[in-house]
């Protein structure tokens, strides 16, 4: 067909096509009117003013959208909202845990302790559960710093090592000082440097020294090691002011193993029995079955005693001195007949005393069985004579460059104002540190280490026990790995940490076959373990000369003698600024935020102090011309003439959250036959004028001999009668019938009770194998986002804590004398026990709420919602327990809580949140919940593998933390589950077994609150006391 | 009407006429008011003023404002709620029971003590609302309403729940009881104005009286209401103050967990709501000149029923003391224990000298028939019963069964300046009030006025007396 080629045209312009037709041919009105602007026109101006006015209307009505970024590309391993776990290891100075850490989207939210470590065996402590949070510390250091100023990394390099060849080249002495060094890889670092600088000398020290236990070891067995301790062995222990469950050597191996000894199983199961004789009460003293007050004077003495009563015993020559104290003679008699299985240890660093204590050991035979001396410790490598011959150099202008390897001498050595001033004449001063502290500070170069889960490392905390570290998380800020930055100082070509430890494990651990396989497995157990060496040792040392220098080193001074102690919450003071720890009530004074001198009770009534409501006053404790100001408070069993302060206060460089509170007691330890002695004999103590309230958890310190609350028996009231156990204490209701027709509490009842067709959630605690070690409280507090809410708040009783441990001191008052009962006896026995809701089957909270807010699940879960608790407080009030805890402010918002609570209100302390668990608002109620999320989370994956949960898969926070296994959760409806047949449950009606009642046949499980009827799921296991009888 | 015996005391003296009745009553409306009046206006205001900051603050930033902690849930707001609660009851008291009983010396307190009642129960009900937490969400999440979240509903087994109907249905009656009694006497005030020549007071007051033409009818309708409301406010005297003290007797805990309970807060209510009673009445009496219409006959006779209550009250101490020690439980002993010699003793005797010695004072004539006496112990008797509340509420809780977690409680600024909002709160209702509402019940007192044809029997009887 033809095409049609005409052309239609409507005017002669778009014929011709003229420019100026073809530039307004789309516009058919043509150019308009100035006066109307038809981009904007009328309709235009109320669309937008419409559109304006509801888009700030719905604006209004949103909450404000925070920062949650998505994945451009997954990584492949991260699925969102599934945790990833990676073994690692924590290393803080001489510090150390094998563990495993959970991470979310990228980021470390818990720290667990890993199972397969054979030194800490899954242990954990509060310390090291906390250090998660210390990992988003605001107050890092973001980047390296060279004379104050930020500078980077190559920059840095360049000057440290210009310096290093400066003071290389005029032979000047290099020093590197550090903690306690566990990791071989890292000795193997320095080792290079040291090769390229060889002036470098390694100076180690630890801020609680046991140089005096390498030294007596040298003296009496040729070598300088701390060998391993099994307290799992020991029938009897005699520890004489040696805090081992909190401070001593390995405090969380030792937990671990003095819980099985500690283990009364159904109270018949014979107990080791521990003989502690202290000054201070401290954890391991409260454990005690046997505390006896000894001034720290008489420490050496007691150890003089005991040798020679032990010494009597075997039949072995005696020598003068000694003083003996109650229980003394009958602790050699028991150690004697034990025999094998008996174990002393002591807490002093003297190594006079700790060579008497070789000799006792030697004597009971107790090397080979309790004490191993073929699987040496590396914790505690500190020299204190190296340390301090260093600071006489540093002060003599000896020393040209000085590196600070994550340390910090300046604040928690004794001569730390003389390191200080010192510094300032030093070529080269460069700190590693990840925090500008007090010595960083003192340095011109910082040369920021990553945090320990940035980086990679490994350890080995006993010989031939190996633990590796891996990063969990991409470095913050810019802060390289100390050991990089010392293989660049050292010139090496290739500076890569990682690599470095790949090849000396290559080297010295791997026997052949496919290296990657073995590094990986490696990597995902996180330890690496060589069969153990066993070594058998003479005690040659010499007991006459250490006598002597006890005789002469130990004399008591005519006012207060000091004791200075680690405690359980901030520790040495290294993870001061952490505040889960600030926050974290002190296991034996119940204190938070605070810092103070403890005196005895029958001091401060003398000195006429008194403690109502924490309030107390300041005073000045004075040693060797230094002193501190802080406020006093009554410790019960303390001994009567001396005075104890922690380490750990008084920093001035920890950062926001830790600066100013308390004062640094460093200062006040002394040298003592070349080790550091961490008591004082003589210091002048004056009470000032001024008031202060000390921040306590817990105002009340007796249980007020309520057996419904605590039950206790000794060993020998159960020998003699074993249905002590379940009839000393058993409420029971008289009924209709007749008088004699007597039932326990909760089985009458109107109503049938319900079912729990599927779970039946429980839980048991042992009073008697839990330290009261708060480890639990910090992993509740880091898994359930409990707010942390400062000393203020705590002293106005508001602490948000879900668990807490109650620690009760006992009375010498009669059960009826109820004004009596509230003072606490000055040599008291301690009982701990950790309090959370108890989940009450028949819950006191659960109807008092007037909008449902707080429920019975199916499974026996006492639940609560945040979302529909309008805040009447009625439940908590209505609460037997007293678990409740009310959101009295906006933790996560108000600026009042940002030191405190950073993990909430701080965008980098986010980052440590359980997306899991939702942040609460203010005026709602909180509680423990069993940890909900991980049963659901448990659930859901039996769910999806299409197979019924299996026991010990759910596991709660508190259970993972607990190094003495004294928690135990699961399924009571599951007759083979863990806790059933700990508690020996059986249904209380044979044809219901899945009611809520069930009954627990272990004669030592109890509910605590029985007779009032609310039927916990919570039951605890009662203290059993290895004692002869009550009273002694 | 009843006949009244001849031989009694007339209750209004001074030979008043209806006419001075209706005079004396309505000139307070008429007047502008006293100096007196603007100055207690202001100190009225100043309070409210202060008390609102108070309530923003805790709005504002939390409860965490008042000094309750984890133990403590419960302490000033709840005291003051009970106890205002509490005065609230001798209001319906005098107009529902002792009308049924046909006691006419409470016409001429029943007005003022029923606006007391409504005056109080509102200052109560404003502490249970700003003691949740999230009010913004609680005001009407407590209500039983159908909403979008599925089947959620109230929780009909909480005795707060049961306070919500109780203080609302209490409250709604009381009302609509007042707001009748009103009627007559609007009308008398609108008439008043018409006769004045006022016409704005006389359109607003229409309007109030809902434009009453007194009819014999209307009347005869108006004294059925009242017959019928008094019926239905009855029980609430007894139900409401029961249902508060269910809050704690059907708690758990010792010393709250207390069947002795609902008698004893309701005598301890009525006990409180006359002591407050008196107390405002004598002010009033003495401001606006109404010696004659509350005599001391009047104050008598309250004053007795102070005794009568106040010796309840005291015996369900004494009892709770009893039980406490011969129950045998030791919590419950400790709880006791802890009242009388524990850290809040003071309170406890406070209670005890307050509540129980001090009205038994009122068993000697000259006292009760003393105004200055009356006075003074009709205050003693309300911060006695305050303490009672704080000493139930907050030593009980204080320390209850776990000992590690015994506290006390320390109030801020904050607790006491929300029980000074509701005093600011309820003085500026009580003064609008006695300004434009007429402060005794005219028609009903009228009632009882002895008329002209009265007094030649009363001379009779007077004769044949003497005889």
């Amino acid at each position: 067909m033809k095409e049609n080629t005409k052309i239609y045209w409507k005017g002669l312009e778009q014929l011709t096509n003229a420019p100026e037709f073809v530039k307004n041919a789309g516009n058919e009105f043509g150019a308009p009117p100035p006066e109307e602007n038809v981009e904007h026109s009328r309709r235009d101006f109320l669309k937008m003013m419409g559109f304006g006015m509801s888009a700030v209307a719905l604006a209004a009505c949103e909450a404000p959208i925070r920062k949650a970024i998505p994945y451009v590309n997954k990584p492949e391993e991260i699925d969102p909202s599934i945790a990833n776990y990676y073994a690692s290891t924590y290393i803080n100075g001489g510090d150390y845990c094998s563990i495993v850490v959970k991470t979310r989207e990228g980021r470390p939210i818990k720290v667990d302790g890993n199972p397969l470590s054979g030194v800490t065996k899954g242990g954990t402590s509060a310390q090291v559960e906390a250090s998660v949070l210390s990992l988003y510390d605001n107050d890092r250091l973001r980047a390296p710093k060279a004379a104050g100023k930020n500078t980077k990394w190559e920059d840095l390099d360049q000057a440290v090592i210009a310096k290093l060849n400066e003071i290389n080249a005029t032979g000047g002495q290099i020093r590197i000082v550090s903690n306690s060094i566990i990791s071989p890889s890292t000795v193997a670092v320095l080792e290079k440097f040291n090769a390229k600088y060889p002036t470098t000398q390694h100076i180690q020290y630890d801020q609680n020294s046991h140089y005096g236990i390498l030294k007596a070891n040298e003296e009496s067995f040729g070598t300088a090691m701390i060998p391993s301790y099994d307290f799992s062995k020991a029938k009897t222990i005699v520890s004489i002011a040696a805090d081992f469950l909190n401070s001593w050597v390995s405090p969380i191996e030792f937990t671990k193993q003095y819980a099985l000894v500690r283990d009364a199983g159904e109270g018949q199961k014979e107990i080791a029995r521990h003989y502690q004789f202290e000054s201070n009460l401290s954890l391991t003293g409260a454990n005690a079955d046997y505390r006896a007050q000894i001034k720290p004077s008489e420490e050496g003495a007691v150890v003089v005693m005991l040798y020679n009563l032990i010494a009597g015993l075997a039949g072995k020559p005696t020598t003068e001195g000694g003083k003996d104290v109650k229980y003394l003679k009958a602790a050699a008699e028991e150690l004697w007949k034990n025999r094998g299985n008996a174990l002393v240890v002591a807490g002093s660093n003297d190594k006079s005393v700790q060579t008497l204590v070789n000799g006792i050991n030697d004597m009971l035979g107790s090397y080979g069985t309790t004490i191993l001396p073929g699987s040496p410790l590396n914790y505690r490598q500190g020299n204190d004579e190296k340390m301090n011959a260093f600071v006489e150099e540093l002060a003599a202008g000896k020393v040209a460059g000085v590196i600070f390897y994550n340390c910090n001498p300046v604040y928690d050595h004794p001569a730390g104002d003389k390191i200080a001033a010192a510094l300032k004449n030093v070529t080269l001063t460069l700190s590693t540190s990840y925090k500008e502290d007090e010595t960083a500070t003192s340095t011109s170069f910082l040369a920021p280490d990553h945090h320990y889960l940035e980086s990679w490392n490994d350890a080995e905390p006993k010989k031939n026990f190996f633990s590796l570290g891996q990063p969990a998380i991409t470095p913050i800020f810019k802060t390289r790995s100390a050991q990089e930055s010392f293989l660049k100082w050292a010139g090496e070509n290739n500076t890569d940490y990682f690599e470095f430890l790949k090849a000396n494990w290559k080297a010295r651990f791997f026997k052949g076959g496919n290296f990657q396989q073995f590094w990986d497995k490696c990597l995902y157990d996180g330890v690496y373990e060589l069969p153990t060496e066993s070594a058998s040792v003479t005690f040659k040392g010499d007991v006459n000369a250490a006598v002597n220098a006890v005789a002469s080193s130990y004399k008591s001074g005519s006012g207060y003698e000091l004791v200075i102690y680690e405690n359980g919450t901030v520790g040495n003071g290294s993870q001061a600024n952490n505040p889960l720890l600030q926050e974290l009530p002190e296991p034996i004074t119940k204190a938070v935020w605070d810092h103070y001198v403890l005196i005895s009770q029958k001091d401060a009534a003398k000195e006429g102090i008194t403690n109502p409501e924490s309030k107390t006053k300041l005073a000045t404790i004075t040693v060797n011309g230094k002193s501190v100001k802080v406020p006093v408070l009554i410790q019960p069993g303390l001994a009567q003439g001396v005075l104890a302060i922690a380490i750990g206060y008084g920093r001035t460089k920890a950062g926001k959250v830790a600066d100013g509170i308390g004062a640094n007691v460093y200062p006040f330890v002394s040298t003592v036959n070349g080790s550091l002695s961490y008591q004082a004999a003589s210091v002048s103590f004056k009470i000032e004028e001024e008031a202060y309230q000390i921040a306590q958890t817990q105002t009340h310190h007796t249980y007020m001999g309520r057996q419904t609350v605590i039950r206790e028996y000794t060993t020998e009231d159960l020998k003699t009668d074993p249905s002590l156990l379940t009839d000393r204490f058993s409420p029971q209701v008289a009924t209709w019938l007749d008088e004699e027709h007597k039932v326990k509490p909760g089985e009458l009842s109107l109503w049938k009770g319900h079912d729990y067709k599927n779970h039946h959630w429980g839980m048991a605690i042992d009073l008697n194998t839990c330290t009261g070690c708060a480890a639990c409280v910090v992993a509740c507090n880091v898994e359930n986002n409990v707010a942390l809410v400062g000393r203020e708040e705590v002293i106005n009783r508001r602490e948000m804590h879900w668990l807490r441990i109650d620690r009760y001191y006992s009375s010498d008052a009669p059960v009826d004398d109820w004004k009596g009962l509230e003072e606490a006896s000055d040599n008291p026995e301690v009982v701990f026990q950790p309090m959370l809701c108890q989940h009450c089957n028949n819950a006191p909270c659960e109807t008092v709420c007037p909008v449902a807010a707080t429920t019975h699940s199916t499974e026996g879960l006492n639940q609560m919602t945040y979302n529909r608790c309008i805040g009447t407080r009625y439940c908590a009030n209505n609460c037997p327990y007293k678990v409740r805890r009310f959101n009295w402010f906006k933790y996560h918002d108000n600026k009042q809580f940002q030191t405190s609570n950073v993990a909430q209100t701080s965008d980098i302390g986010k980052m440590v949140l359980n997306p899991d668990v939702t942040v609460r608002s203010r005026g709602v109620m909180e509680k423990c919940s069993f940890c909900v999320q991980r049963i659901q989370n448990g659930k859901l994956q039996a769910k999806k593998e299409r197979r019924e949960l299996q026991d010990g898969e759910v596991v709660t926070a508190c259970q993972t933390a607990c190094s003495t296994g004294a928690i135990t959760f699961g399924d009571m409806n599951d007759p083979n589950s863990k806790i059933s047949k700990l508690l020996k449950l059986r249904p209380a009606n044979p044809d219901r077994p899945y009611s809520i009642d069930k009954i627990a046949g272990n004669p030592r499980a109890y509910t605590v609150l029985e007779e009032i009827g609310v039927k916990p799921n919570i039951f605890y296991l009662s203290k059993i006391r290895n004692k002869e009888s009550a009273k002694a | 009407m009843q006949v009244v015996s001849g031989v009694r005391d007339p209750l209004v003296t001074g030979g008043k006429t209806v006419h001075d009745v209706s005079h004396d009553i309505s000139r307070h409306v008429e007047n502008p008011p006293a100096k007196s009046w603007y100055l207690a206006m202001a100190v009225s205001l100043a309070l409210l003023g202060y008390g609102l900051y108070c309530v923003f603050m805790v709005l504002w930033n939390g409860i965490g404002m008042w000094g309750l902690n984890k133990t403590v849930g419960w302490a000033w707001d709840i005291t003051n709620f009970v106890w205002w609660v509490g005065i609230g009851h001798a209001g319906t008291l005098i107009s529902a029971i002792l009308l049924l009983f046909r006691q006419k010396w409470r016409m001429s307190i029943n007005r003022a003590a029923e606006a007391m009642t409504i005056f109080a129960v509102i200052c109560a009900a404003t502490f249970p609302l700003i003691h949740m937490g999230r009010l913004w969400l609680g005001f009407y999440w407590a209500l039983p309403l159908p909403n979008t979240f599925g089947s959620l509903w109230a929780n009909f087994n909480s005795p707060l729940l049961w306070d919500v109907f109780a203080i609302s249905t209490y409250f709604t009656v009381s009302l609509v009881f007042w707001y009748i009694g009103l009627i007559p006497d609007f009308a008398v005030i609108r008439d008043r104005a018409l006769a004045q020549g006022n016409q704005l007071r006389a359109t607003i007051y229409n309007a109030l009286s809902f434009g009453w033409e007194g009819g014999a009818k209307t009347w005869m309708r108006y004294e059925s209401v009242a017959l019928i409301l008094a019926g239905l406010s009855t029980p609430l005297v007894l139900s409401v103050h029961t249902i508060v003290s269910f809050d704690f007797a059907t708690s758990i805990i010792p010393g709250w967990h207390t069947t002795i309970f609902p008698p004893y807060f309701v005598a301890g209510a009525i006990f409180s709501g006359f002591a407050m009673v008196l107390t405002l009445l004598l002010i009033t009496r003495k401001v606006f000149k109404l010696e004659d219409y509350i005599t001391i006959y009047h104050i008598e006779l309250m004053n007795i029923i102070i005794i009568v209550t106040g010796s309840i009250v005291g015996i369900a101490y004494i009892t709770e003391l009893f039980i406490s020690w011969y129950s045998g439980v030791e919590y419950e002993g400790y709880a006791f224990f802890n009242r009388v010699q524990g850290p809040y003793a003071w309170a406890y005797w406070s209670m005890m000298t307050c509540n129980v010695i001090s009205p038994q004072l009122f068993w000697f004539k000259k006292i009760r028939t003393s105004l200055v006496a009356t006075f003074v112990l009709s205050i003693i008797v309300n911060i006695g019963m305050w303490f009672e509340r704080f000493v139930i509420i907050v030593t009980s809780i204080h320390r209850d069964y776990i000992p590690s977690s015994w506290t006390m409680f320390h109030p801020t600024m904050y607790d006491i300046g929300e029980y000074l909002f509701t005093f600011g709160l309820f003085f500026t209702a009580f003064f609008l009030f006695a300004k434009f509402f007429p402060v005794i019940n005219m028609a009903e007192v009228k009632s009882i006025v002895k008329h002209n044809s009265e007094k030649v029997e009363n001379k009779k009887v007077a004769e044949s007396t003497h005889a």
